[in-house]
């Protein structure tokens, strides 16, 4: 989140789409009701299905599954055309006057640089003209045609109102009920927050969806704002800790990344990623990148990383491409995969295609699972009938299974979509002879480092390298790792401002990532969370709940990274003169008397850089600006596009009809085999996505006697129109098949899925809960994703989940 | 908890008399008290967070027993943290469910393993799997680790074994587990993020 949970109240428009978080993050959803009442607040759903959180809308739009892009750019058509953006804003704060090359362009569903053989743009044409001094070229009177406003007026104007009626199946008036209302915070004391979650990312262009709603957020003024920005409500207690930690195949902590095959040079793996600003004055923060990187190499390699060895750069293993998920299972399938640890993840469930994941896991020669539940995963190899038919005598993997320590066993810190880092305390031993996760990581790591110690092997010297400080060995305590991420000294550090003065001594813990240095002197696991663990203390810990601006920041709850700041880009809550654009929500302001930036969060800025200094609020970007344009970092074009879903209940993307290949995602990867897995609407007419219930959570708590209570026995929903077409009555036994595989359950016929007109044809949805599998103390299912496509996101691979097409009948 | 004489008796005339049970060392004060409080009166408050979805809700979580080195503690009741900002107080069917998922009949409770083309797990010791694991991983390390790719630049990494870490483990088991994950070389990594 941008933002966070209950600064959803300061919200006088909440859009909830790609998401349901009535039901899937109730607590949460109550910060909503709350704008509700206390805000008079205005809660808009555009939802395939009228969930929970649809039942509580003062609007709500009905949407084909997919087809999101279609609906925002149809809302950025609507907002340009109208005029409801907050001019005043995107003049100062976007990138709206940069002019872009002219090699650009966008023809017939592709942009400039396709080659389809290999299914990717050459994305160099994709960037600003640059001037003789080096800077970015710009337009402020924004009559260059080959500005970036100009640029997306044209690739909009083609989303209509009739457009988005035709591929979203939205009634032309509902559309436009709701661009009106969501076109109402344009000015700048009216604020709107977006809500998602997985019903955005798990799309072939789900980063784009995110990418239209965030420009749609933009030219409403909406970001940096409190009740505003682009909240993506994240699906795990931690999932947002483990990402910001780097636990991803291409990532280091702190969203570092780590180095290609091609980047042999020190120097220049650094230099790339610590870009110089692109117009003057601007601080471009990532500039920063070498200190948090050398820290980083100090505290896992401490005196083994040296100036002269570039900090251990040869210890980090190089990229060739890709290894995410949808990659590796490919890898495994092919048998070129040996060994795998599942450490708390439920794979056989949780990827595409049960049957191919499955397979993969059967060619492993062995398979570790670390878990405090019994999951289907760890008994991939057992017959569970219809639900696993398999046959263990022909599968040679040998599987271990370690009991680990669940939340109630253990002291920690997770983090919430807020970016909120909340410590947690043990309040009982776990059961038999479980283990906490670092003590099971530093079992299997000591023996390692005494096998390489003892008898050598390929490349030891990382592994004996490592530091591993820990008093007991064994049992790295969660204080000696938080310590270790939050960051330390090894010599005394001067004030920059009075060399005379000692900051820090020598051994310290940092205050924050200020003090980062890439001299070798500073050590610190994740450089974002720098401020977690001071000399003061636990900040995680800490659990003052005040909230004395009534906006809900309450700076003494817990720490929220980056340095402790509750709203992200709240540089941008002021004026360019730095005057609050809105007097009742007053953020962070510019105090002339005191010459700094002040006010009740955090300042996201360079705390006495004065307004008349020009720089922008969007600190990360060596713009200084936020981009509508993205240059090239994104796989399928520097504007979204609609594309329909691999499976398509239509056949065709009424955007370019006359393009097949332009039908889905021209730039997603997809494996031999896959594309030929995937079905047509011939066979499999209907439009089926997956989701979550209230009463369940994920894969787990169908291990849970009281929520398989409330919600024993798996289903599916149709709407009315289809039962009736296919003669299901409620409570029948349905068989749904994909062209993967197929799932039985009770059919729930329902009126809150309706059948959609689309491009001429009528298209019904089928809703598919996913909580069910072969283990648990609910009544046993099938794992719903038998049924998914093993495709993924152009950009991150997130699998497809949310768009793909069955057939229903009677089972 | 203060009790009249009169109460105590009548409390305590269950086949023995008042004064016996002084005699036996029992004040009024605490005989009553085993008799009248609820379990939660002694119970032990911890706060933890619920590990379900990412709102982050502020529980508390209430154990028997006093941390003493000898005393069981045992988690008997799960409820919402009335001082958080969040959820203040307040928990949905699946953070309400918690103490089930704790005492789960499913939790694992010892290291298993399950040899090649067998139909069952059988019991072992922490030390045989992590010596097992380890010397399975070291041989696939060492036979498909790659120094150098074909252009004889130094790539060191290890692809034909992979992790997967967890969602809902905390920062702390995070950052060592990536720590030792980049360590070895792997780069077939991810978590439930990427999915």
């Amino acid at each position: 989140m941008t933002n966070h949970w209950s600064d959803i109240k300061n919200a006088d428009v909440v859009l909830i789409m790609g998401g349901n978080a009535a039901e899937a993050h109730p607590c949460g959803f109550k910060w909503v009701t709350e704008a509700k009442a206390t805000n008079k607040a205005r809660l808009v759903v555009v939802d395939p299905r009228f969930t929970r959180s649809a039942a509580l809308a003062d609007l709500y739009a009905p949407i084909r599954t997919g087809t999101d892009i279609a609906f925002l750019g149809g809302v950025i058509h609507y907002l340009i055309s109208t005029n409801k953006v907050h001019l005043d804003y995107i003049k100062s704060y976007t990138d709206m006057s940069y002019l872009v090359k002219d090699e650009f362009a966008f023809e017939d569903g592709f942009f400039s640089g396709y080659d389809a053989e290999k299914r990717k743009y050459d994305k160099s044409g994709w960037d600003y003209q640059l001037g003789d001094d080096g800077f970015v070229k710009t337009d402020p009177t924004l009559e260059n045609p080959r500005c970036v406003w100009n640029l997306m007026k044209a690739h909009f104007s083609r989303y209509t109102p009739e457009v988005v009626e035709n591929i979203c199946g939205t009634p032309k008036d509902k559309f436009l009920q709701v661009a009106e209302m969501l076109g109402s915070t344009h000015t700048p004391n009216r604020v709107m927050t977006i809500l998602y979650a997985l019903g955005w990312t798990q799309h072939s262009v789900g980063s784009q969806i995110i990418r239209t709603a965030a420009m749609v957020q933009l030219l409403l003024g909406n970001i940096g704002r409190a009740g505003g920005g682009v909240n993506a409500l994240r699906g795990h207690s931690n999932i947002q800790g483990l990402t910001d930690l780097g636990l991803l195949s291409n990532l280091l902590p702190g969203y570092m990344t780590l180095p290609g095959e091609k980047e042999t040079d020190y120097a220049q793996y650094i230099a790339k990623r610590a870009p110089k600003p692109m117009r003057p004055g601007q601080l471009s923060y990532w500039q920063n990148y070498g200190k948090f990187h050398v820290s980083l190499m100090k505290a896992w390699y401490g005196a083994a990383a040296t100036r002269e060895n570039n900090w251990a750069f040869d210890y980090l293993p190089k990229l060739d491409k890709s290894y995410d998920v949808l990659q590796v299972f490919e890898l495994m399938h092919q048998g070129k995969m040996n060994g795998y640890v599942a450490q708390g993840f439920n794979p056989l469930n949780s990827f595409p295609n049960k049957a191919k994941v499955g397979a993969a896991l059967a060619k492993l020669k062995f398979l570790v699972i670390i878990d405090p539940l019994a999951t289907e995963t760890s008994e991939f190899w057992q017959n569970h009938g219809e639900f696993n038919d398999v046959d263990p005598a022909k599968i040679a993997t040998t599987v271990f299974r370690l009991p680990s320590t669940c939340f109630a066993e253990e002291d920690g810190a997770i983090i919430n979509s807020g970016r909120w880092l909340q410590w947690h305390w043990k309040g009982a031993e776990p059961p038999g002879e479980a283990k906490t996760d670092p003590e099971i990581m530093a079992g299997i790591f000591l023996r390692l480092r005494e096998m390489y110690k003892k008898d050598g092997g390929a490349f030891p010297d990382p592994i004996l390298n490592l530091t591993w400080a820990y008093k007991v060995p064994s049992e790295p305590s969660p204080e000696e790792l938080a310590k270790e991420y939050n960051g330390k000294t090894f010599a005394d550090q001067l004030d920059p401002k009075d060399p005379t003065k000692v900051i820090k001594k020598a051994g310290e813990l940092l205050d924050g990532f200020a003090q980062l240095k890439d001299d070798g002197s500073t050590a610190c696991g994740c450089w974002i969370f720098s401020g977690a663990w001071t000399e003061k203390g636990n900040m995680m810990a800490r659990r003052d709940n005040a909230d004395p601006w009534h906006n809900g920041q309450t700076l003494g709850w817990a720490f929220a990274w980056p340095a402790n700041r509750r709203i992200l880009y709240n540089r941008a809550a002021a004026d360019p003169a730095g005057k609050p654009w809105d007097a009742r929500r007053k953020q962070v302001w510019w105090d002339a008397a005191q010459g700094k930036w002040v006010g009740s969060d955090v300042p996201d800025f360079k705390i006495d850089s004065a307004p008349e200094d020009g720089m922008g609020p969007f600190i990360m970007n060596p713009e200084g600006v936020a981009r509508f344009f993205a240059r090239g970092m994104m796989n399928e074009g520097p504007f979204p596009e609609h594309y329909e879903p691999f499976e398509t209940p239509i056949g065709v993307n009424p955007m370019h009809p006359k393009n097949p290949k332009a039908t889905s995602n021209p730039a997603a990867r997809v494996f031999k085999g896959d594309m030929e897995a995937f079905g047509t609407a011939k066979e499999f007419p209907y439009a089926a996505t997956t989701y979550r219930l209230t009463e369940h959570f994920h894969y787990w708590t169908k291990h849970v006697e009281s929520n398989a209570i409330i919600q024993p026995e798996q289903f599916v929903e149709i709407g009315e129109a289809l039962a009736k077409e296919k003669g299901i009555a409620a409570g029948d036994r349905v068989k749904v098949s994909s062209n993967r595989g197929y799932i039985k359950a009770v059919a729930v016929v329902t009126k809150r899925i309706q059948p959609l007109k689309v491009d001429g044809k009528t298209v019904h949805h089928v809703g598919i809960p996913l909580h069910w599998g072969f283990k648990g103390v609910a009544k046993n299912g099938f794992i719903t994703n038998t049924l998914t496509p093993f495709v993924g996101d152009g950009n991150t691979q997130t699998p497809e989940f949310k768009s793909f097409l069955v057939n229903v009948e009677k089972a | 908890m203060q009790l009249s004489r009169r109460q105590f008796f009548k409390v305590a005339a269950g086949g023995l008399t008042g004064s016996s049970l002084v005699a036996m060392g029992f004040s009024p004060t605490a005989a009553l008290a085993e008799v009248r409080s609820f379990k939660l009166a002694r119970s032990t408050e911890t706060r933890n967070t619920c590990p379900y979805c990412s709102v982050g809700c502020g529980i508390i979580m209430y154990s028997l027993g006093d941390r003493a080195k000898n005393a069981h503690a045992e988690i008997i009741h799960i409820e919402g943290d009335p001082d958080h900002p969040v959820n203040r107080g307040t928990l949905c069917p699946k953070g309400a469910g918690l103490l089930d998922f704790v005492h789960s009949k499913n939790r694992l409770r010892y290291p298993e393993v399950r040899e090649p083309g067998s139909k069952e797990w059988k019991r072992v010791g922490w030390d045989e799997a992590f010596d097992r694991i380890a010397k399975l991983m070291k041989e696939d390390r060492d036979a498909n680790f790659v120094a150098k790719n074909a252009d004889g630049t130094t790539v060191n990494r290890w692809l034909t074994t992979g992790f997967l870490a967890a969602s809902a483990s905390s920062n702390e088991a995070g950052y060592i587990t990536h720590k030792v994950v980049r360590n070895l070389g792997m780069l077939a990594f991810d978590n439930q993020a990427r999915v």
